[in-house]
């Protein structure tokens, strides 16, 4: 009855950022036919993205040895293939731009990253008001920015990241606002050189945007314009500062994308992260998590996580000390980066009742003042129920009301209902436990 | 203080069933208090389509959503705006000749009854529907049929209950029903002359015995697409999936919404208590919804839930005491037509608590005649 096509392997690997990367060589090298599916045109995930494809992207040559694991003769990637459900265990499928998808597996690496979040202040729905990593990534793929009057706000070492990139296509940066008081930032810095990478890091940010005045405790208060944006206002907690500007780039820290681990069933820990244990494996059965969906730490964790995960999928017996060591390291940076950047009350407050939270159903900060909960204001509001799917709202509202997550119900994305039709349709594959 | 107290009643959940008698008794001067052990309309009352359909497979089934259509229609205007009702009919749709035929002695059935309804032939029905496939017979067309979106009336039911003094419990699960009393999952107990059990498909739990099973169902929403079809267009089958007794089935029954979203169903299954979506089932059901509209396979499906329908032995819904039990009413077994008669049906419990006549016959509802059945 399967009239949709269908792979089999025994590992699949959902996304192909660094942790996927690494989890389809470390699993390929192990002796295991891997799959590996994004949703992208091309590899790379959020920081590598387009550097296979010859763009000159800065982090080619880092990017490029990652990559090659797609040459791999028992690796076979897929593009522009995004999973959206899984019918049975050992059975994935996913949306491509020729229709539906059956992947049988025998285990999986879900890979799937994090997103920016986007915290609702008045005006931040104008034109001109971005994502900074959306941001960023839309200069990469050609956005121009050449000349204009950019703003960077929020937290995190993300946004030096974008302003140097912006910086690199001729944006003028006017100001990076940091919401984390000067304290904090301060001793964060001082602790770098227990990373020298990250270190190294800094400082290259830092050479590279010389003149871009840095600002700590520092936050976006309301984005200011007609039609598109104007001007945005900065406040430092006494004083606030117009600056009139043609882009602001926002972006408050990072969540795990922790759809596919809820579709395929697995506990979520404290914080929205997936969660593993010491071979990345999560509470289901066959089923590994690795990189920023199993906690927010950096490329480097992405990288280690992702090789155990690889090698524990594909039944690799002990795990080397050398990526364990990575990890350890690398989560102890997650965790320093955690406190630093901790977000201040005040963002709470930004919000004003008109202010809207959820843009797909324009559903305002005041209609969701009242409502108990995250269930209750979807049902009531319709919060969350648009084509995004609570993907950008629902974390705003959890900082705001302190709501917790609801369960992911298939498709995790929206698909073809041509799609969604043949996803019972397909015989479950491997079925062999872990 | 002269005469005897005015009754009193709790109310056990608070779906559109339970809600509509809070508000139908407290506006009649009855003491009531309201406990739901979740979110006010959070269970059947939220997975559910919203169709205000006055179905007529027979004649209590009718006369039931008759009234209940009739006292929504009253409501209407003052609903909030989130109930979104809308007026966009429903569209019986005939595949074939025989199906065409039915249509017909519906259709003068509905006539002679005061519905109005309307046969549609094949080439009317593709200048009412022109994204239905070619080849169809026909169709039924009624008019008045609406579309609300229950999760917004039910709390607006309880603000007015509230304002006529009911108070509402959410958030409080009843473990027991004693009597004329109920114990409280938390140990509290409260008493009252009535106690109204609304729990719908959670019924047996508090009632052991009681004819009512659980019927699963599922529906997919789409991204927005207005102006892809206009009425609420069910197969002429349907009343077949609907009333039939079989383990399982599905028809093509697909709802615009005033958003421009799509609702698409329907499926019916017994004997599955757990509430994750079954791929098999759900793309059985989608691929009937394409057979009727092709052009939906490349629509995008936003999301996919289940809901449980409190299914009866004989279709009609439990209205009224239960043998054994004294003080006890029920208000249950709606399957799935609750949305549309719960205006009815809290109309015929405030009838009994008060001891007032009934504008239709009551005995097609009372759950005595179902007592000694098997569940
Ligand atoms: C917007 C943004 C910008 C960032 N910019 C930088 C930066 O400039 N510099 C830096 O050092 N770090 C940056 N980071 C942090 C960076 O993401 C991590 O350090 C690291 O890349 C994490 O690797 P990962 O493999 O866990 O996830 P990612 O790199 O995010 O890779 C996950 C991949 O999975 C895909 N995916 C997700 N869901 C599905 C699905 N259902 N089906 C198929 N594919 C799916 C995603 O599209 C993505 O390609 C950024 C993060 C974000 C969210
Ligand atoms: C997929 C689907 C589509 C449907 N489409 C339509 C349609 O188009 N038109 C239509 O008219 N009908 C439709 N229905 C049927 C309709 O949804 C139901 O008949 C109606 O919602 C029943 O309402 P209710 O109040 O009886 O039950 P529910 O809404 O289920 O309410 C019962 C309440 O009782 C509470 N409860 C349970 N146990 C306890 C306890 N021990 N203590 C306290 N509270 C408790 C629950 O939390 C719940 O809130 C559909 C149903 C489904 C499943």
């Amino acid at each position: 009855m399967s009239a949709i096509a269908t792979v089999d392997c025994d590992v699949l690997v959902v996304g192909a950022g660094p942790a996927g990367l690494a989890a389809a060589g470390a699993a390929a090298r192990a002796g295991a036919g891997v799959v590996v599916l994004d949703d992208n045109a091309g590899p790379g995930g959020q920081i590598w993205r387009g550097a296979g494809a010859g763009v000159a992207a800065p982090d080619a040559r880092a990017a490029a040895p990652w990559l090659d694991a797609l040459e791999h003769p028992r690796v076979q990637p897929l593009a522009g293939a995004r999973l959206f459900a899984q019918p049975a265990p050992g059975l994935a499928l996913a949306e491509t731009p020729a229709g539906p998808l059956a992947v049988r597996h025998v285990r999986a690496v879900l890979c799937p990253g994090a997103r920016e979040l986007f915290l609702p202040f008045p005006g931040w729905t104008l034109p001109g008001v971005a994502g900074a990593g959306g941001l960023s990534a839309l200069v990469k793929s050609g956005t121009p920015v050449a000349g204009q009057r950019v703003v960077v706000a929020g937290s995190g070492p993300l946004l030096f990241a974008v302003a140097r990139e912006l910086k690199r296509h001729g944006a003028r940066v006017l100001l990076i606002a940091e919401q984390a008081p000067r304290g904090r930032v301060a001793r964060f810095a001082a602790g770098l050189w227990r990373w020298p990478a990250k270190l190294a890091d800094a400082l290259a940010h830092r050479a590279a945007l010389a003149g871009v005045p840095y600002r700590t405790g520092s936050w976006p208060v309301e984005a200011l314009g007609g039609e598109a944006l104007a001007a945005v206002r900065v406040s430092d907690g006494r004083r606030v500062r117009e600056i009139p500007c043609d882009r602001l780039a926002c972006g408050f820290g990072l969540v795990p994308n922790a759809e596919p681990a809820r579709l395929f069933g697995c506990a979520i820990a404290a914080g929205g992260a997936v969660a593993t244990g010491a071979r990345q494996e999560t509470s289901v059965p066959g089923v590994f998590a690795a990189g920023e969906a199993a906690g927010i730490a950096g490329l480097e964790a992405a990288l280690a996580e992702g090789a155990i995960a690889g090698l524990a999928a594909a039944g690799a017996g002990e795990i080397p000390a050398g990526p364990r060591r990575a990890r350890e390291r690398a989560r102890a940076f997650g965790a320093a980066i955690a406190r630093a950047f901790a977000l201040r009350d005040d963002l709470r407050a930004l919000a004003r009742p008109e202010t809207v939270v959820c843009r797909c159903e324009d559903v305002t900060r005041g209609a969701l003042a009242d409502q108990p909960g995250w269930r209750a204001a979807k049902l009531h509001t319709r919060c969350g129920m648009g084509p995004c799917q609570g993907r950008v709202c629902g974390p705003a509202a959890e900082f705001l009301f302190g709501w917790g997550a609801e369960s992911v119900r298939p498709p995790a994305f929206p698909v073809r209902l041509e799609s969604l039709a043949a996803a019972g349709e397909v015989p479950p594959g491997g079925t062999e436990g872990p | 203080m002269s005469g005897s107290p005015s009754p009193d009643a709790l109310v056990v959940g608070a779906g559109i069933v339970g809600a509509a008698c809070a508000w139908e008794l407290a506006r009649a001067g009855v003491r009531v208090s309201v406990l739901e052990a979740g979110l006010p309309g959070g269970g059947a009352t939220a997975a559910g389509m919203g169709h205000v359909v006055v179905l007529d497979d027979n004649e209590p089934e009718f006369r039931l959503a008759k009234l209940s259509h009739e006292l929504w229609s009253a409501l209407a205007p003052e609903l909030p705006a989130g109930a979104e009702f809308t007026r966009p009919g429903t569209l019986w749709v005939a595949a074939d000749g025989e199906e065409l035929d039915a249509a017909a002695r519906r259709a003068a059935a509905y006539d002679s009854r005061g519905v109005a309804a309307e046969l549609l032939d094949a080439r009317q029905l593709a200048e009412a529907e022109p994204e239905l496939r070619d080849g169809l017979a026909g169709g039924l067309l009624v008019r008045d049929d609406a579309v609300v979106y229950p999760p917004c009336v039910v709390p607006w039911l309880l603000d007015g209950a509230r304002r006529a003094g009911a108070q509402v419990d959410a958030g409080r699960r009843v473990a027991a029903i004693e009597g004329r009393a109920v114990r409280c999952a938390d140990g509290g107990r409260r008493e009252a002359a009535w106690v109204v059990l609304a729990t719908g498909a959670w019924a047996p739990e508090l009632v052991p015995g009681l004819p009512v099973r659980r019927r699963k169902g599922h529906l997919v929403v789409t991204d927005r697409y207005p102006g892809f079809v206009r009425h609420q267009l069910v197969e002429l089958g349907y009343l077949k999936s609907a009333h039939g007794t079989g383990s399982e089935s599905v028809a093509f029954n697909v709802q615009p919404r005033p958003s421009g979203q799509l609702l698409v169903g329907s499926s019916r299954q017994l004997g599955v208590d757990d509430d994750a979506i079954d791929h098999r089932l759900l793309s059985r059901m989608l691929r009937r919804a394409l057979e009727y509209l092709p052009g939906l396979a490349r629509r995008h499906a936003l999301r996919a839930w289940t809901g449980f329908r409190a299914a009866t032995p004989d279709g009609q819904p439990l209205i009224g005491p239960w043998p054994g039990h004294d003080g006890l009413l029920l208000a249950t077994g709606h399957e799935g037509l609750g949305i549309t008669t719960a205006f009815g049906t809290a109309w015929l419990v405030a009838d009994m608590v008060l001891g007032r006549p009934s504008p239709l016959p009551r005995e097609p509802y009372l759950p005595a005649r179902l007592a000694g059945s098997a569940p």
